[in-house]
């Protein structure tokens, strides 16, 4: 019997579960794909909003300015690339200038600290590749960008290594509402827990409907992008938004943490949170808006492009409270925008919502938050130098764009949630994220997971289950 | 660590530098090869058709590397394998790292750029759709294959037809799968003739010229494909779908010369070839590092690398030895009509010389046409007549320095196609 068992192990679920890890109590992550951090978490925009977004008093202006106040200290715990760089919404004309008066009230009111409204001449001095008839902008300088996936992997580590139960491959299928417990049907098995936390994305309104009525309805939006190479990663400096319209918040360019310039999202209404699949139409679009902010951004320098599905539902808020259905459920439910700069306050904030609904805590003796990951690139040349001599696998070089090495490939495939794709690798090490996409380092990663894991290459996947790279052998060819 | 030349890249370019400046009396050579071997991307071509030109006979790609390797083993020429240059700076110091030696700094005299280059993926090109296993990139699929031993799909769409994916859409079929279409989007092949005719028209294999992939489809794996013809402005024309099902597409879409390293030690760059300016001599805008092969621009046929990769060699050794050459009487060449790039950009006209070999290619299908050089006052200085020249194939003319001593400022290569 679990105490509580978090269904998803998005961003949220990871947050909830790194939250939870601090008390002493039997916790369950029960997560569909073969990895975290599949869905929503790894195709985003990557953004730590400042905040100023959301009205007043919702549930979402709250949590959003709570986690962005968490997220540096957190990020330097846990070794997750994050770089406050701040972000500029950008007017056109009066109307827009108008609106971004009303953004700042909202700011000031949320508790967004440093705003501040700019003169087109000081924003073409900050961005000076910005649109000449740029107006103004708003500027959030605690707006930041993050590594998403690096965040909910690092937040399920530390509570994987603090005792939570992790169980991949395990879909929700249903659920009996046994009075004092609840059991659980999954494609791993059958769990019986006192509490569920509903963290399942897009699917959330699923979960609730397998105890009774739909409680929300869900409106997945879809949001392409384009990511380009680290040589345009510099055309600006800030987040760049667009002043919202009724459409909605416009594409923005910005810095990656790592580097590169992300461009995006459009919004388009799809009939399942699945449907990833990105559109010429929508592409088209996203590259046309985007460069009315940043006229010169060169979608010819494109490495990838993705898209992302919004957990949209008919409610404008956040949904972060107990099942109409089940006094034993916790809905984190329609965590759409600004959701991942709400993360960690949401943690927080769901273990408040538990213990009104019954649950008692204790504090987990010798609790360790700490998590660290070497990135060989960015050390210094002693430093190097050092972790060669102490492990000649930091000494060769696997992905070549990224400059990521065996040792931190090996080092992520025996960490505490154990990586059995290729872009699960990704992921974690970084290999395959640079220009050439994994053309290079993709068969070399393929070989050392096999090593590693003692598998056979056939069975590595590119990413989630059934997506197989390899399918036979050649005539004469690999016998093994 | 010193060395008088330090080469990075162990493959065709670098190997034939290598020997190139060995012969030439440079006595103090290290090549930095990322791969547990030498040879580079020639390893995994197995299919013939290598040293034509340069051995007058017909070589598999290990076999053509093969005989460099051997060349160079009756030398003193330092190999480091499996060690990773991270850095070149101006002052032409090496850093690279290696499990066997750790972090180095090697101090060299010049420096040979010989990289190569890396294949354009599905990004690059923003095909939509959704994001399956089965999408590879045609050199990738040709590691598995050739090196791995592995297959990659049973049902294959080509797209591109650079002559990478010509091969892979033979070896796959020889393989056993079945290769349903080659895809190009411009109204021409990117490849090479004779592998039109021997990996394409003798397997029976379409090429839909003018056409290209608009939707990849497919959660788990690719399920099919739909390919659009496209118009003169090579936007996809609607209702011209046509559907193919399929597990497999591989993509032979480009190639883009590796210059991280170069950019990074600030040498300039062309941004029509992707690789550093150069010199008659090879030699790039930092006096004593030279740029030859794939780095420098994309090639059709490694023996033009080979040739190529041989004067820098040369120019290499002869920097060591004292030789430098001033920037001050250059001449330009310049790009006319048709004309996508030349290499050289620039000639020394100081250096001594018997003629110059200018190559490019041309931005369009031309049937009988001259090349046409010509100087800064309109005065033609040369004209080279051609039945056929197509992007696909590597053009060269030889200018003799006579001819080039007569010109006046800058000269301009340029295509006037006859009627």
């Amino acid at each position: 019997m679990f105490d509580v068992t978090i269904i998803g192990c998005g961003v949220i679920g990871a947050s909830v579960a790194y939250s939870l890890s601090k008390y002493d109590l039997k916790v369950l992550v029960l997560e569909r794909e073969n990895d975290v951090a599949m869905g929503t978490t790894k195709a985003n925009s990557a953004i730590v909003h400042a905040g100023y977004d959301p009205e007043p008093g919702t549930l979402m202006a709250k949590l959003n300015v709570r986690g962005s106040e968490m997220m540096e200290d957190l990020c330097k715990e846990l070794s997750v690339k994050y770089n406050r760089i701040g972000s500029f919404v950008l007017a056109f004309d009066e109307e827009n200038l108008a609106h971004l008066q009303k953004l700042y009230n909202n700011g000031v009111e949320n508790g967004v600290p440093g705003m501040k409204m700019l003169s087109a001449e000081e924003v073409h001095t900050m961005e000076p590749n910005l649109a000449d008839n740029v107006c103004g902008a708003l500027y959030a300088p605690s707006a930041a960008v993050i590594d998403p996936w690096g965040l909910c992997i690092a937040e399920a580590e530390v509570a994987v290594r603090n005792g939570v139960e992790l169980k991949l491959n395990s879909a929700v299928t249903g659920m009996e509402d046994k009075g004092d417990h609840v059991l659980l049907h999954t494609a791993s098995g059958d769990y019986e827990t006192r509490y569920i936390i509903n963290c399942a994305g897009g699917w959330a309104h699923e979960m609730s409907a397998m105890v009774g009525a739909q409680e929300w309805e869900a409106f997945p939006s879809r949001g392409e992008y384009y990511l380009l190479d680290k040589s345009s990663g510099d055309i600006v400096n800030h987040v760049i938004f667009q002043c919202p319209s009724a459409v909605g918040k416009g594409v923005l360019v910005a810095p990656t943490v790592h580097g590169n310039l992300i461009v995006g999202p459009n919004a388009q209404n799809v009939a399942t949170p699945g449907d990833k699949a990105t559109s010429l139409a929508g592409l088209d679009e996203v590259a046309l808006v985007s460069r009315k902010s940043v006229p010169g951004v060169d979608l010819r320098q494109s490495i990838r492009n993705f898209a992302g599905v919004r957990a949209n539902t008919s409610e404008a808020d956040f949904i972060i409270r107990p099942s109409a259905n089940c006094a034993r459920m916790l809905h984190v439910a329609g965590i759409k925008s600004p959701g991942l700069s709400a993360a960690p306050a949401i943690g927080e904030y769901a273990v408040e919502k538990l213990v009104e609904m019954g649950v008692e805590l204790t504090a987990r003796e010798g609790w360790d938050g700490k998590r660290e990951q070497i990135r060989f690139k960015e050390l210094s040349i002693e430093e190097k130098a050092a972790m060669i001599a102490k492990d000649p696998r930091y000494g060769r070089v696997i992905c070549r764009c990224e400059t990521i090495t065996e040792g931190e490939i090996v080092a992520a495939i025996h960490s505490p949630i154990t990586p059995c794709s290729v872009d699960a690798i990704k992921r974690r090490a970084g290999a395959g994220m640079g220009r050439c996409q994994g053309g290079f380092c993709g068969p070399r990663v393929l070989d050392i997971l096999s090593r590693e894991l003692g598998c056979d290459p056939m069975q590595i996947p590119q990413d989630g289950a059934g997506t197989e790279l390899l399918t036979g052998v050649t005539k004469g060819g690999n016998k093994a | 660590m010193k060395y008088d030349l330090v080469i990075i890249g162990g493959g065709p370019a670098g190997l034939s530098a290598a020997n190139a400046a060995w012969e030439d009396g440079c006595r103090s050579i290290c090549i930095v090869e990322r791969d547990r071997e030498l040879g580079g991307i020639l390893n995994q071509c197995i299919h013939n058709g290598f040293g034509l030109h340069f051995f007058k006979e017909e070589l598999t790609g290990p076999e053509y590397a093969g005989r460099f390797v051997e060349m160079l083993k009756n030398t003193g020429v330092d190999v480091r394998l499996d060690a990773m240059v991270l850095d070149v700076t101006p002052e032409k110091e090496v850093h690279i790292v290696s499990s066997a030696s750790g972090y180095e700094v090697l101090e060299a005299k010049a420096v040979v750029l010989a990289m190569g280059c890396r294949e354009r993926t599905r990004g690059a090109i923003a095909i939509p759709g959704t994001r399956p296993a089965g999408v590879f990139t045609a050199g990738t699929a040709q590691r598995y294959l050739n090196i791995e031993g592995y297959m990659v799909g049973k049902r294959v769409v080509i797209l591109g037809s650079g002559d990478i994916g010509l091969i892979m859409a033979r070896r796959m079929t020889l393989e056993g799968a079945k290769v349903l279409a080659c895809v190009e989007v411009m109204p021409y092949s990117g490849g090479l003739t004779r592998n039109i005719v021997q990996c394409l028209n003798d397997f029976d294999i379409p090429l839909y010229l003018s056409h290209t992939i608009t939707d990849i489809q497919g959660n788990e794996r690719v399920e099919r494909v739909v390919v659009s013809e496209v118009g003169p402005d090579r936007r996809p024309i609607p209702g011209t779908e046509m559907v193919f099902d399929c597990d497999t597409v591989l993509l032979s879409v480009g190639l883009i010369p590796e210059n991280e390293l170069s950019r990074a030690a600030g040498i300039e760059m062309d941004a029509r070839t992707n690789g550093p300016v150069v010199f008659e001599n090879m030699e790039t805008s930092i006096p004593g590092v030279f740029a030859c092969g794939n780095v420098l621009h994309v090639h059709d046929l490694v023996d033009f690398v080979t040739a190529e990769s041989a004067r820098a060699g040369k120019a290499a050794a002869a920097y060591c030895a004292g030789v430098s050459l001033k920037n001050e009487n250059v001449l330009d060449i310049k790009n006319g009509n048709l004309v996508g790039y030349t290499v050289p950009q620039h000639i020394h006209m100081d250096a001594e010389f018997k003629a110059v070999d200018v190559f490019f290619r041309v931005r369009a299908i031309c049937h009988q046409s001259k090349i046409v050089v010509k100087d800064e006052n309109g005065t033609q200085i040369a004209a080279f007549s051609r039945e056929h020249l197509a992007p696909g194939e590597m053009e060269n003319i030889k200018l003799p320095r006579v001819l080039l001593d007569k010109a006046v400022g800058s000269i301009t290569v340029s295509i006037e196609e006859e009627k």
